[in-house]
């Protein structure tokens, strides 16, 4: 089992870390070719304008969309959720658009507004939850799961195989939301 | 609820890792910046090249230019103020920056004490030249390293050397055994448990992103192959022929920082670079600022 990990920008290292301890390779995407033979691919934070152009400029944007359109297993926190979503609050530029919701970025405001707690995900009990300059999803397709809340907004999602969190399970040392990914594969 | 805070603020850091963080001087040119794919930009009243040229006191810039930036691009905001001067560091607070450059390239507020930074929510970063000026940074608060460089210059040679120090400072920390890490941190002048944390990871505690001088894709390639994490373009950008083309093919550039091919792609055409002034040509020396 192979996964892999957008490494254009943004905290890539933190997740190939938890990926690598749990015993499974974790290659760094940069360019088109590094997307062969994935079983599974995380959108890692950062800032998702700049993954968005970059993914685009590299030339993988197709690949990466059609991939996970056929099912390829997705982890995507913060930016990666961003770069997942249909729709995205107050703008009309999307990016890969493969995740039924509705996100709206900066929900919290600026990094005075970053904080952290602890919840639920799924099944998952008492998690460290992360939430730097984060967004929250305000709307969801029906057929989406609703694994996260925050007081009344939904900050964690799974449909079909991808999951989608507002918050960085790699800033914490707690790898249960990883494994749930890797169980997806 | 202090720890959490300097986390978080150390997370932020992380979030920049692989990006590019440029100054911009309007939000018209902010604007520009996050086009060309920016992680964050710097909102200042003149570039570093220019407060140069122009001589007398830098400071921080006026509050209604800062927020015109803020409501013209999504990404992080950061903004200069000058070492020492707490107050102007409790202003930027105020207007909700998300980061502060305790800075070189304005006018030092204070010639002994830096901002206690651990008094702050907001996070800061602060320019190092070697592991010590790093780790005296980081236990005043720092919660993000840069070079200094030489700012305003398009001169890379200084901020070479001070990345090349911090590197072969480090590997030297990480061979010592425990017992001569308490003489190590005498002569650094930096903490014995920072010092122990260095060893320990083999790299700074904290986010290191190469700062001053930086002025063309491979500049940018040249920092993140020896070790830096991200890149801030000063006066790089906006005094160059083309502002739009360079800043995007400097941020592939660190993206995609040892494919040479590509970076030969992406430094074509790019116009005029900055012209820029030899280290033994100018008179002015920021990295001397708050040692």
């Amino acid at each position: 089992m192979k996964t892999g990990v957008l490494a254009v920008q943004g905290a890539f290292i933190e997740h190939r870390r938890i990926i690598e301890a749990l015993g499974t390779e974790c290659v760094e995407i940069r360019q088109e070719k590094d997307l062969s033979g994935i079983d599974g691919i995380i959108l890692p934070g950062g800032e998702s304008t700049v993954q968005g152009q970059l993914i685009r400029k590299t030339g993988m944007f197709d690949t990466i969309k059609n991939e996970i359109l056929k099912g390829l297993p997705v982890l995507a926190t913060c930016a990666g959720l961003i770069l997942l979503s249909e729709k995205i609050e107050g703008q009309d530029e999307r990016h890969l658009s493969t995740l039924p919701v509705t996100v709206k970025r900066n929900a919290y405001g600026r990094q005075l507004g970053s904080f952290m707690t602890r919840g639920s995900v799924g099944d998952i009990k008492d998690f460290p939850e992360v939430f730097i300059r984060a967004p929250y999803i305000t709307a969801v397709s029906p057929e989406v799961d609703i694994l996260s809340k925050m007081d009344d907004n939904t900050v964690g999602v799974k449909y079909k195989k991808q999951l989608g969190f507002a918050f960085h399970p790699e800033m914490t040392e707690d790898s249960r939301v990883h494994e749930m990914f890797l169980k997806l594969i | 609820m202090k720890d959490t805070q300097y986390e978080l603020n150390k997370g932020l850091a992380q979030m920049l890792k692989g990006g590019v963080i440029m100054d911009v001087t309007s939000a018209e040119q902010a604007e520009i910046a996050e086009k060309a794919g920016a992680s964050a930009v710097m909102a200042l009243e003149r570039i570093p090249a220019d407060i140069r040229a122009a001589g007398g006191i830098a400071r921080m810039s006026d509050p209604k230019l800062i927020k015109e930036i803020q409501n013209a691009v999504s990404i992080p905001v950061m903004a200069k103020c000058r070492i020492g001067h707490f107050v102007e560091a409790q202003v930027l607070e105020a207007l909700e920056i998300d980061y502060i450059d305790e800075s070189e390239v304005l006018t030092p507020a204070d010639d002994v004490y830096h901002i206690d930074k651990t008094k702050f929510k907001v996070p800061f970063v602060c320019g190092a030249r070697d592991l010590g000026e790093a780790l005296r940074r980081i236990k005043e608060g720092a919660s993000m390293i840069r070079t200094k460089g030489e700012p305003g210059t398009g001169d890379i040679v200084q901020a070479v050397r001070h990345i090349r120090k911090m590197n072969s400072e480090i590997r030297k920390v990480t061979s010592l055994s425990e017992d001569e890490l308490y003489e190590e941190a005498k002569e650094l002048k930096v903490p014995y448990g920072l010092l122990l944390e260095v060893r320990e990871k083999g790299k700074l505690p904290v986010v290191n992103f190469a700062a001053g001088g930086v002025a063309t894709p491979a500049d940018a390639a040249l920092m993140m192959q020896l070790g830096a994490e991200g890149v801030f373009v000063g006066s790089g950008i906006f005094k160059s022929g083309n502002p739009a083309k360079r800043a995007a093919a400097i941020v592939q550039a660190v993206t995609n920082y040892e494919d040479a091919k590509l970076i030969a792609e992406l430094s074509e055409d790019l116009g005029d670079a900055m012209v820029g002034i030899n280290e033994d040509e100018i008179k002015l020396i920021m990295e001397e600022r708050g040692i």
